[in-house]
């Protein structure tokens, strides 16, 4: 299953001038996180040394090697969210996930992170679920989000 | 041919690729801990800085990565330099405080190692030139590299696991300016620190000694494409064998 899958991927990256970062970021978008034996196999699709695989992979912020949950939450902290108060953000959806930043919940479904800066810092304080983009947020409004991706909000 | 303009001496190029390569040429003291004749130049460490008066971009330049130009002006201990000399090697003191290596270059600069250490660091000795990565790249099996980045960034085996893909040809060794790297013999088994890489060593087929990594030879033996003469044997008996062999040939019949 997994080295089908990675094989579908790399033939899809056909050149090999730079092709591992993109590689990389397909990989997790299928498996939402980098696994290691899916590394190994990456080096071997690729032909290149798995130490380099692993320096790329732990380089970027942007990848995981831990299993992440269903849905990824990012709270902005760049300049213009931290100074709306970006803390308080993660401060409450701590609170209500019952994780801390960087964690995973329980059951799978949420995964809580914070990021250096959205690229919207005129929609500040900003928070982002998958593809989502919530600007202006207000701290109260965090439970009612939650909740809606908790009902199955983003499934389809 | 061109000519690079170095303490206000002209001197010739002559094939050298930087700065650096002339500068050792030409007697002229540059201290490096990350340059190695054998391996390609990555600018690391940063000490080999030096000041560009014209012919490049103006200012500091690492001069390992500085290509030997025609009209290239440097000049290799301006105030300008000893000073910023002086910021990385506190740096590298902060990273590696028990690297020898450092320490002696740190008093032949005049810099005094602090009191206190700002912050512990993980390892005590490891100044992430990358000689090692490079060395292994090149000539053993890329089983270490580089993994995370800044204050993380360390030279490690993917995922923190032992170095499985380690020859044990310890190329690392070789080429480590502070020592970090240690390899040592217990039993039959070869075992590297600080990647936690462990092979096996070979026995001569003839002696019983053993001579060298079994990752090693298997190594050789693929890259080279052809059985090289007397694997199984250390290189005493390799020659023992091979005078045997020559004796018989030229000396027909003769007892030994």
């Amino acid at each position: 299953m997994n080295d089908v899958d990675v094989r579908r991927i790399v033939a899809s990256h056909p050149d090999p001038e730079g092709r591992l970062l993109s590689v990389l970021e397909a990989i997790q978008q299928r498996w939402r996180y980098l696994p290691e034996e899916v590394l190994r196999d990456v080096a071997q699709e690729l032909q290149i040394p798995l130490s380099r695989v692993y320096g790329v992979a732990t380089f970027y912020a942007a990848f995981s090697l831990e299993p992440r949950g269903k849905h990824l939450i990012s709270v902005c902290h760049g300049t213009a969210c931290h100074v709306k108060g970006a803390g308080q953000f993660t401060e409450r959806l701590e609170k209500a996930l019952g994780i801390r930043e960087g964690e995973t919940t329980e059951d799978g479904l949420f995964t809580l992170e914070a990021v250096r800066c959205l690229g919207c810092c005129s929609l500040s304080p900003v928070i982002r679920i998958d593809g989502t983009t919530y600007g202006r947020v207000r701290p109260e409004q965090i439970p009612e989000i939650v909740a809606q991706w908790r009902g199955g909000k983003g499934d389809d | 041919m061109g000519f690079v303009t170095i303490n206000g001496r002209s001197v010739p190029i002559k094939g050298a690729k930087t700065v650096l390569e002339i500068a050792r040429r030409e007697g002229i003291w540059i201290p490096t801990l990350c340059n190695h004749p054998g391996l390609p130049p990555y600018g690391a460490c940063r000490l080999c800085l030096v000041e560009v008066k014209a012919g490049a971009k103006p200012g500091l330049a690492a001069s390992c990565t500085l290509p030997a130009t025609d009209g290239l002006v440097v000049e290799t201990d301006t105030p300008r330099v000893q000073r910023t000399r002086k910021i990385l090697i506190k740096l590298l003191l902060e990273r590696a405080p028990e690297a020898e290596v450092v320490k002696d270059l740190a008093k032949k600069l005049g810099v005094v190692p602090p009191a206190e250490q700002v912050a512990a660091p993980e390892t005590t000795r490891c100044i992430l030139c990358g000689l090692c990565v490079r060395a292994c790249e090149s000539i053993g099996s890329s089983a270490i590299g580089f993994a995370f980045r800044g204050s993380r960034r360390k030279v490690m085996p993917p995922f923190g696991k032992p170095a499985l893909e380690c020859l044990g040809c310890q190329a690392c060794v070789q080429v480590c300016p502070t020592g970090e790297v240690v390899f040592t013999i217990s039993g039959n088994r070869l075992q590297g620190e600080p990647w936690r890489s462990e092979v096996e060593l070979k026995e001569c087929a003839s002696c019983g000694r053993l001579f060298a990594p079994r990752p090693l030879v298997e190594h050789l033996k693929e890259r080279f494409g052809f059985d090289f003469a007397g694997e199984e044997l250390c290189p005493e008996c390799r020659r023992q064998a091979m005078a045997a062999k020559l004796a018989e040939t030229i000396l027909p019949g003769a007892q030994g």
